[in-house]
């Protein structure tokens, strides 16, 4: 049973959605190579982007560990798991939490994929893509699918207390068996 | 917006006509305890619209969050190959904190059906299909949580308090009042 008072769910989307958008995002594009990056996936292991050249991979921002529409997301993907390996897909989400908290929301949540710390030099990476919110020193929760050659094939970024699901990640892969 | 991309059959566990003003589709987790808060909150509104309102219920296990989501579908889903999917949907939910073998056994003994015969189609994992079909088509759609609703295919992307569907369920019966009008001018 999840905690209610965790807010796991989308119950407590409520207060978020007031939250006024701090800038109109302007997230990297289909067509664009995406930028590479080197972050930690634990606190001694780094993962790079080149690194998985060959696969496609699905790029989540997300604003926080335990914020509780992320919470969501990522214990949604967590459940689309199959789906994705069924295109040979790696997920990574990242945000600008450090790995030991990390770590925490992915014992918490069971997830079974990496999460990245964006966290030194802070949201280093979101600037890069385009998904980084200034003003609130947080990431946009923004999608990304790159194809087996680095190049981003679909990009979205959601209103910041909207949950995108899945679906357009899946329709994304999909297109790239085309 | 996400829309429902897995149309409502004669395959889904429905309440209500094929014909009725409006059809709240429904993707849930017996075992999430907002699923459980939003229980009661359809049957208001079913008692709310009457007729005008069809509900349809899909599965949605998150099954790494809650571990006994899994079981409980395929549960109703037994129970729902014997006529009974709505009873068990209902018992399910308001014995929400008690999900687990010797509940759905016990609930299977109130319903008439055969307790061996539920461990049985468990065991054989005869439902899981069915239940994934319905966790993939969700995902298809757009479905970001539980509960998900979809009112007339349109993802409700607001809290599910009476309040808010109610006034949500109402609009998506006006466009259809119109065109009745223009028909009968």
């Amino acid at each position: 049973m999840a905690p209610k008072k965790k807010g796991s769910h989308k119950g407590s989307r409520r207060k978020m959605a007031r939250k006024p958008q701090a800038q109109k995002p302007g997230i990297l594009q289909p067509g664009v190579e995406a930028p590479n990056f080197s972050l930690h996936a634990t606190s001694d292991q780094v993962l790079s982007l080149n690194s998985l050249r060959g696969r496609p991979v699905i790029l989540a921002f997300y604003p926080a560990d335990f914020s509780p529409v992320c919470g969501d997301q990522m214990a949604l993907y967590n459940e689309v798991l199959p789906e994705f390996a069924k295109f040979n897909a790696e997920l990574l989400g990242i945000s600008v939490d450090g790995s030991w908290c990390h770590q925490a929301f992915a014992e918490a949540r069971h997830l079974h994929f990496p999460l990245l710390a964006d966290f030194e030099p802070k949201g280093a990476v979101a600037r890069k893509y385009g998904a980084y919110r200034h003003a609130d020193g947080i990431s946009e929760r923004a999608l990304f699918v790159i194809d087996k050659n680095g190049r981003i094939a679909w990009s979205y970024c959601s209103p910041i207390a909207v949950n995108p699901g899945a679906d357009g990640i899946l329709e994304a892969l999909e297109k790239l068996l085309k | 917006m996400a829309t429902l991309k897995v149309p409502v059959t004669a395959d889904d566990y429905a309440q209500g006509k094929s014909n009725a003003a409006v059809t709240l589709v429904e993707y849930g987790d017996y075992e999430c305890p907002h699923c459980g808060h939003a229980y009661p909150i359809v049957k208001q509104l079913q008692e709310h619209f009457g007729s005008k309102l069809r509900v349809v219920y899909r599965n949605f296990p998150l099954r790494e969050m809650h571990p006994n989501a899994e079981s409980a579908a395929e549960s109703a889903e037994f129970a729902g190959a014997q006529g009974k999917f709505w009873e068990m949907h209902d018992l399910l939910f308001e014995n929400q904190e008690q999900l687990g073998g010797s509940l759905y056994l016990a609930l299977a003994k109130t319903l008439g059906l055969s307790p061996a015969a539920l461990v049985k189609a468990l065991e054989s994992e005869e439902y899981v299909e069915k239940v994934s079909a319905d966790f993939n088509g969700g995902v298809r759609s757009g479905v970001n949580g539980t509960p998900t609703f979809f009112i007339n295919g349109l993802r409700h992307d607001a809290p599910f308090d009476f309040d808010v569907l109610a006034p949500a369920i109402e609009q998506a019966m006006r466009p259809a009042k119109k065109t009745q009008r223009k028909k009968s001018a």
